[in-house]
């Protein structure tokens, strides 16, 4: 590959500029701040349950955690701090003073919160970290696929070969140096959190933080680069109030403070293989909060927050069958099922980067456009344009009667109005391979073929039922992709250079790519007839293209 | 009981028409100071120089400007009252002077409705674009605090001071509460609702039944028909409201029910009005001539019959004013239609 790539210089030269540093300097300070907020508004509380209920069922839930689903990452004091917390708690009858040794428990709980989430971030080792994606990974990928393991010197390929980023990569370098600013790409895979650390640093932004689900901190590969890179740690088996009121603050302080963030706003990779349609509020509003916050502290100085959407686009998940069979579990309401996944150990891992690296498939990284904390874009100045482009004011979604004020139902709406905005933007961005449309092709057919059957009888099919004509198929991905051709014209999808070749070469093109990694390819041709070979799968890829309105052209 | 321009905020209102007055007065009653915009000057003058409206007698701390840069720039909070009709192109004059701190809260019983002619790419179906105003201030401006206003609120009876009540509609609390604090006195009632959408769909589908009232009337079939007629258009409302992604909650309240009781009844409704009309042989035409202010309904019929054609639900009521008013068939066989048709079981949207 000849043409010529950009190299990013770092925005931020000196690492002790760093915000990230400056955070992991002041640890202390700043968990302290943390912990006094949340203590603050908890106590101030929402009047729903007192604190004394808050604090019985919490202890509660968290005893029978430790008990009943224990982690190899928990801390080794689990059972004993909430043994003596619950004591301490009982003992509360008897003494005078219930309020005060309340709030005492209450601060106790809220620090080990804090000491559980905190990240910790190392200069050093976030370099090491920083050489093995970038470094480590180009040398494996030329050992692999060049010349044998002696080309592990060579520079003749990289990464970047094997990664595009598109789309808005100067307007973020931009925005980064104006404001903060807030990653929030699409979920489907482990490795997204891996890949997007590459895209950050090849972008010369300096390290963002992140939450990443505790369960991933079990494995220690991944633990090694999420703790460097930045990571602070989410717990989802923790439901209780104080717990998400700590996790919150965690992030809204951070930002405060000017720390890059990402989020993953679907929460969790996504179970079907369609682009997030729903996502999860919590996170998201904190940088509502943070914007709002920043404003009425500092004014016309105050630092704006950018949200920056990211797609990811893989045209294959290693977890795919997992992932797929978990969700077709879960609607078809299949009561309990165990998570098993490709990523559940070191080895694992291993063998799928070795896989990854020695067969070519191309992946790409769309970078949005860059957003207010409305949704509004922002122009290169970082300043918010209504849908004319003039600018406005991201204060004045903040005031009421000329001031500033705090009111917490209108935040939540607008974090309703900035998550539907996040959704159009990866609908938008979303780049359509050749391997989506052929999967959707050849998914949609069997379902018209199968009218009278429902989904799950359809991924029962036998294997004589699971073939397709190969110019009827042909026929009617030429349809499709004219339609998202136009779709794409009016900049409502993004497609792949190779997605306008011939239809024939473009066929055959997805078919090599489609779950190329997997055991059991999806679908294959053989001869004149298109073969699905793996029905779920097949769905899984498929998915990926709803919510465009296909279905009516097919 | 309330004491008179207890607030000291200045409130926009922009159109003069019967409503937009009524409200322009419910305003000045609680507020001290009320800018009432209007976009004709020479409906400015007269008002300015009479202090007169229809029936209303305009308060004397509401003052009629033909400036709408004014009011964006004085009125923290403002209630758009214009014909759906003209409501985008009021938007675009006033959205260049909005901001994002203000509060928009309009009183528009129809449709935006925009056709789009997609017939030569692959995209066949030509998908006509129907919006509620609320949709069209948040495309039109950088306003998101947006509500409605709907229920019975007859203006006459308001200019008569006499008793009523209104939902207001928003997302945001904030909203509701400027409202109702600005509109709440002891004659006006004001509840809130969270359903924007749904309480929209309600004051604008309430129309087609309104019309629908007027004809049987005018036919003199009794109260038992009107009955008959009154809440089988319930039902037609609520389904249409339903597939178009309301809910039904908001239609059994005052901007539901309420306001449909309220405009089957009265002679001083103008969609009733029409129906009446057209049952006494007039041609649409001539009636939409004759009246003063538009009959939102008429608007309404002809949109829900377009936009039905993409979505298959049972519409009876609706489709058979829609051959009315466009003279395909007489009011007589309609009627003699709707009483032998196929109704299934009685209510269905509740399960």
């Amino acid at each position: 590959m000849s043409q010529s790539r950009p190299r990013y210089k770092d925005i931020l030269k000196r690492k002790k500029d760093w915000p990230i540093v400056n955070l992991s300097q002041n640890k202390k300070t700043f968990l302290d701040e943390v912990s006094q907020n949340v203590f603050t508004n908890l106590i101030q509380g929402d009047g729903r349950k007192t604190l004394h209920e808050e604090l019985e069922t919490t202890i509660y839930r968290e005893k029978q955690r430790v008990i009943n689903n224990p982690w190899r990452v928990d801390p080794k004091d689990d059972l004993t701090f909430w043994k003596r917390i619950q004591k301490k708690q009982l003992a509360i009858k008897k003494s005078k003073d219930k309020i005060t040794i309340e709030k005492e428990i209450l601060k106790e709980i809220i620090d080990r919160y804090c000491k559980e989430i905190v990240g910790s971030f190392n200069k050093s080792s976030y370099r090491f970290a920083k050489r093995i994606t970038t470094f480590g990974f180009a040398r494996l990928l030329n050992a692999a696929r060049v010349k044998g393991f002696k080309s592990i010197f060579s520079r003749q390929l990289d990464l970047q070969d094997q990664i595009h980023v598109v789309g808005e990569p100067e307007q973020l370098r931009k925005l980064a140096k104006i404001g903060t600013i807030v990653l929030v790409p699409t979920h489907f895979s482990n490795l997204d959190s891996i890949l997007i650390g590459w895209v950050i640093q090849f972008l010369g932004l300096p390290p963002f933080i992140y939450g990443a689900g505790l369960n991933l901190f079990n494995i220690k590969i991944l633990a090694y680069f999420m703790n460097s890179l930045g990571a602070y740690k989410l717990d989802r088996r923790k439901k209780n109030p104080i717990y998400l009121e700590t996790l919150k603050e965690y992030s809204k302080r951070a930002l405060e403070w000017g720390c890059h963030s990402l989020f993953f706003p679907g929460g969790t990779r996504s179970r079907s293989g369609q682009i997030e349609n729903s996502l999860k509020l919590g996170l998201l509003g904190t940088a509502i909060e943070a914007q709002r916050s920043l404003i009425s502290d500092h004014g016309k100085q105050a630092k704006p927050i950018f949200i920056v959407p990211v797609v990811i686009n893989y045209q294959f998940t290693l977890e795919a069958p997992s992932l797929i069979n978990e969700h077709l579990k879960r609607t078809g309401r299949e009561r309990y099922y165990r998570e098993s996944d490709a990523f559940s150990n070191s080895k694992k891992i291993t063998t799928f980067l070795m896989k990854f690296f020695t067969k070519k498939s191309d992946i790409s990284v769309s970078i949005g456009r860059g957003l207010d904390v409305l949704g509004n874009y922002v122009n290169d100045q970082g300043q918010s344009l209504d849908q004319h482009g003039q600018v406005i004011d991201i204060k004045d979604y903040f005031l009421s009667n000329g001031k500033v004020n705090v009111d917490k139902q209108r935040e939540n709406t607008y974090v309703q109005i900035l998550s539907k905005k996040i959704i159009e933007e990866y609908y938008k961005n979303n780049r359509v391979y050749s391997s989506h449309l052929v999967a959707y092709t050849a998914f949609k057919m069997l379902e018209r073929k199968n009218t009278k059957l429902d989904l799950y009888s359809i991924l029962r099919l036998s294997e004589e039922d699971l073939t397709l004509d190969y110019e009827a198929f042909k026929k009617n991905f030429k349809k499709l992709r004219k339609v998202i051709l136009e779709l794409n014209e009016q900049d409502k999808v993004d497609v792949n250079d190779k997605f306008k070749n011939k239809a024939d070469e473009s066929i055959i093109y997805g078919l090599n790519n489609v779950g190329m990694y997997h055991a059991k390819r999806p679908l294959i041709k053989a001869k004149d007839q298109i073969l699905i070979l793996n029905a779920s799968t097949l769905y899984y890829y498929h998915n990926r293209l709803e919510g465009y309105g296909l279905e009516k052209y097919i | 009981m309330a004491l008179k321009n207890t607030y000291s905020a200045t409130v926009g209102v922009i159109g003069t028409g019967n409503f937009g007055t009524a409200l322009a007065n419910l305003l000045a009653h609680k507020c001290k100071r009320v800018l009432l915009y209007a976009r004709n000057e020479q409906k400015a003058t007269q008002l300015i120089k009479t202090r007169k409206n229809g029936s209303h007698q305009i308060a004397d701390n509401v003052e009629i400007i033909t400036d709408i840069s004014l009011l964006a720039e004085k009125c923290n909070v403002i209630f758009p009252i214009v014909p759906s009709i003209n409501f985008r192109e009021m938007m675009k004059k006033l959205s260049p002077y909005l901001k994002p701190y203000h509060v928009l809260i309009h009183g528009t019983k129809g449709f935006d409705f925009n056709e789009i002619n997609n017939k030569n790419n692959a995209l066949k179906e030509s998908k006509n674009q129907i919006f509620t105003m609320s949709e069209v201030i948040r495309q039109e401006s950088s306003v998101v605090r947006i509500g409605c206003i709907a229920g019975p609120n007859l203006s006459k009876e308001i200019a008569l001071k006499m008793p009523a009540a209104s939902v207001i509609a928003s997302d945001f609390d904030e909203v509701i509460h400027l409202g109702q604090k600005y509109l709440k006195s002891d004659r006006f009632l004001v509840f809130g609702s969270n359903d924007l959408m749904s309480t929209e769909l309600c004051g604008i589908l309430k129309n087609i039944i309104a019309v629908g009232a007027g004809t049987i009337d005018g036919m003199k079939l009794g109260e038992n028909a009107k009955s008959l007629f009154i809440t089988r258009g319930m039902v037609e409302m609520v389904e249409i409201g339903k597939a178009m992604g309301g809910q039904v909650e908001p239609f059994l309240g005052l901007a539901g029910i309420g306001d449909l009781i309220a405009t089957c009844s009265s002679n001083l409704s103008r969609n009733y009005n029409v129906g009446l009309r057209l049952a006494t042989g007039e041609k649409l035409s001539e009636i939409t001539h004759s009246m003063r202010e538009v009959a939102e309904g008429i608007k309404t019929i002809d949109i829900i019959h377009e936009w039905s054609k993409n979505n298959p639900i049972r519409i009876p009521i609706t489709e058979t004013l829609y051959k009315i008013i466009h003279e395909e068939i007489t009011v007589e066989e309609a009627h003699a239609y709707m009483m032998k048709f196929p109704f299934t079981s009685e209510i269905k949207f509740l399960n």
